[in-house]
């Protein structure tokens, strides 16, 4: 059984969940993921590894209350199990020596975000990482982010703490100071999105991790398909990273919310 | 064996009981079903209701016993098709089951599934000689195993002394399954790994339960259980733990069965719109994840007008899950003739009583979505049929000008899947075809690494339950030949 060993509020809706998952913590690297089932007529859904100690074997967590799912997940106690976990699931992130990376992250992604930065400074890059949220609140693992990271810059939209701005604003600012070499981002689609038009006009190379619906996470039900340089991929078994500049994100904005009616739906029933 | 021996005593006497011409006289027997009506109402009641140990013993004395039943050669894992229906005519129900378990684990699947009507039936006397309609040789079957079942009496396979020797199965579908229990009978020690939260793979996931009930899947792997197969489900080999890590851990064989991992799409503008999804996906929303019930987390688009791509058994279920989730409009659409249909004759008959629509001769050519990224039509063009190709089935060409367009909130794409990547990414070595099949020995199925047998769909690429099973029979065989050789000195 998955137990959950210790469990951190980061606010009220994003929570940090230690869970026991032994085989998974060996033999995850970072981009992986997993997927979660809460209730025996629970939904499967993915969510991505945001750190393992394979000595403790446990993986670690971060989710958002998002929609249904989310929700019930996240309404977990300490000492309650998972119904089912399953991974480590998706190609890990390629990493590298390569110079310098700028890592971005929004939201509940700097949580994913996380090992990668670990890996590429454990790699020997300069990394610098901007973590950006829409209020103070939504803030998370500064220190952690910090600890990994050669310089790390907050930017919050509404100036509630850090700096205010959008994650691109930061992002423009240490591209015209240094050279940059690749940027990797990872938040919502939509944050995603702005960063590959912005890395693109500057001719940076840079990777983002995909968040697409998805029901097994093994390849079989391609639920999670993204149109990638023109060509259909499965997030699942091919991604979750792709070239940012080849993902089409209005596809995959739209795509994601496919199920908005039935969500809402469930939720009110 | 007396139970299954054409000379034995029981058997003569039913042969000289009743005449030929008494026998051939006697019409097929109907299977009895739920009325369209009623069926159409649930996801989960099972369409063909059985028959009952009277039709069954009536239908059994059509069966001549042919000295060289060539039925037998119509069967992917030559059931001993008169062994088993003679102990039905008779009354010893129980022996007829066991006559079936000898070759197949999993009677009562293959006795629903199988497409009889293009293997053993295809093969009967009747069929052959007399032209008339073959012996129901796969609802026989399915009533031996039901009878089996139900009694509560269900013949557990004797299994040799343990071995102790480890093997891996990878994968809970049909292959693995039919492999698992051959070798647990031979005294390994059968461990298998399943990626998703239910073990059955395609049984599960796939078929839905109007044609296969969970609970006939779920009592099959409560007797594997009972014999002592390990099931760990939530386990990809591969990810979770590599070949070379259950080596580690002394596992000695392994048996690769992953299956069809990726669904198969057209390539064609529009298709990742939202609303159009594979058969694999819509499939597993509803008979994994039972998205067709109320208390259900997971949802399912329910569309009102459902266009379903393919001809195949895939295709049939998913037309008969639209027209079960409130479809008021279920179509098929397929570029052959509905002669040329691969899916079994009774699941085309049902789904047209179900009310679902034929469009044969015809083909998907884009997907039309509204302002939200939902599909709302779908332009298809008409087809006329050309010279035979590769599969001997005349090709169909696209007719020039012929396009016109079909209203759907719903299109359920069914055309095939190719190979799961996950195996013949992880395993270094691994002889895998352009195809991304695993390449073994057609006899033995073996890969090229020994040790590491395959079948099923990662070999195949899409096939029956049958042929899967039997290739789970066949490496069983083989693998228990390579560690007898091994041990010896």
């Amino acid at each position: 059984m998955n137990k959950i060993l210790r469990k951190r509020n980061f606010s009220d809706r994003v929570v940090q969940m230690e869970i026991e998952a032994p085989l998974i913590a060996r033999a995850r690297k970072p981009g992986n993921f997993v997927i979660v089932r809460v209730g025996e007529k629970g939904e499967r859904i993915p969510l991505t590894i945001s750190a393992a100690d394979p000595q403790k074997g446990t993986i670690t967590l971060v989710v958002q209350k998002m929609g249904f799912s989310s929700t019930k997940i996240a309404h977990l106690e300490e000492g309650e199990s998972l119904t089912d976990l399953v991974g480590p699931l998706g190609k890990p992130t390629h990493i590298s020596k390569v110079g310098t990376v700028l890592a971005c992250g929004g939201g509940v992604g700097v949580a994913p975000l996380l090992p990668i930065i670990r890996g590429f400074k454990e790699a020997g890059n300069r990394v610098v990482s901007i973590i950006a949220a829409r209020t103070e609140e939504l803030v998370i693992l500064e220190e952690e982010v910090r600890k990994h990271s050669d310089e790390m810059l907050v930017m919050t939209d509404d100036g509630s703490y850090g700096r205010k701005g959008l994650v691109t604003e930061g992002m423009e600012e240490i591209i015209k100071r240094e050279k940059i070499d690749l940027a990797v981002t990872l938040g919502p689609a939509v944050m995603m999105k702005f960063c590959a038009l912005l890395t693109k006009k500057h001719n940076i190379p840079t990777i983002a991790s995909l968040n697409s619906i998805m029901v097994d996470g093994t390849g079989m039900c391609g639920a999670c398909r993204v149109t990638v340089g023109g060509k259909t991929r499965f997030t699942c078994v091919d991604g979750p990273e792709f070239d940012a500049h080849q993902v089409d994100f209005d596809e995959l904005i739209s795509r994601l919310g496919a199920y908005r009616k039935e969500e809402i739906e469930k939720l009110n029933r | 064996m007396e139970i299954s021996d054409r000379n034995a005593g029981w058997r003569k006497e039913l042969r000289e009981a009743v005449k030929g011409k008494e026998r051939t006289d006697i019409p097929r027997v109907k299977m009895p079903e739920r009325h369209p009506a009623d069926r159409v109402k649930s996801q989960r009641l099972e369409v063909n209701t059985g028959l009952t140990a009277g039709m069954a013993q009536q239908e059994a004395r059509r069966c001549m016993d042919c000295i060289q039943p060539t039925c037998m050669e119509g069967c992917p894992v030559s059931i001993d098709i008169p062994g088993f229906i003679k102990n039905i005519e008779r009354g010893a129900f129980p022996e007829a089951a066991a006559v079936l378990k000898r070759t197949s684990a999993l009677p009562a699947v293959c006795g629903r599934v199988c497409p009889q009507e293009k293997q053993c039936e295809a093969r009967c006397f009747y069929t052959e000689k007399l032209k008339k309609e073959p012996v129901a040789i796969g609802y026989l079957e399915r009533f031996a195993a039901d009878y089996e079942r139900e009694s509560g009496q269900a013949y557990i396979p004797e299994t040799a002394p343990s071995n102790g020797i480890r093997i891996a199965v990878v994968g809970s579908g049909p292959s693995g399954l039919s492999f698992a229990g051959d070798m647990v009978k031979k005294g390994y020690r059968v461990t298998v790994f399943e990626a998703l939260h239910e073990i059955g793979g395609v049984l599960k996931y796939g078929i839905p339960e109007f044609r296969l009930p969970n609970r006939i899947v779920d009592f099959e792997i409560e007797n594997l259980r009972r014999m002592g197969v390990t099931f760990v489900s939530n386990f990809i080999v591969g990810m979770t733990q590599t070949i070379d890590g259950l080596k580690a851990e002394g596992f000695k064989g392994f048996y690769v069965a992953s299956g069809a991992g990726l669904p198969r799409f057209m390539g064609i503008p529009g298709e990742n719109a939202n609303g159009v999804l594979s058969s694999n996906e819509y499939l597993t929303r509803v008979n994994l994840m039972g998205a067709d019930m109320p208390e259900a987390d997971t949802p399912v688009f329910r569309g009102k007008q459902v266009v379903v791509v393919g001809g195949g058994n895939t295709a049939m279920d998913s037309v008969r899950t639209a027209k079960r989730l409130g479809a008021e409009r279920a179509v098929i659409v397929y570029r052959r003739s509905e002669a040329e249909m691969p899916a079994r004759i009774e699941e085309v008959k049902h789904a047209k009583e179900e009310g679902c629509e034929f469009l044969p001769l015809t083909n998907p050519v884009e997907y039309i979505m509204n302002e939200q990224g939902r599909v709302k039509q779908v332009k298809v063009q008409q087809m006329g049929l050309g010279e035979p190709d590769a599969s001997g089935r005349r090709s169909p060409v696209p007719l020039a000008g012929s396009e016109y367009l079909i209203e759907a909130d719903v299109v359920v794409v069914a055309v095939g899947v190719s190979p799961n990547p996950i195996i013949p990414d992880s395993v270094a070595g691994l002889d895998v075809s352009k195809w991304g099949t695993i390449v073994v020995n057609d006899e033995t199925m073996e890969s090229n690494l020994s040790g590491l047998f395959a079948g099923g769909d990662i070999v195949r690429g899409g096939a029956t339950v049958i042929l899967a099973m039997g290739d789970g029979r066949r490496a069983a065989a083989h693998m228990d030949r390579l560690f007898h050789t091994q041990e010896r000195p």
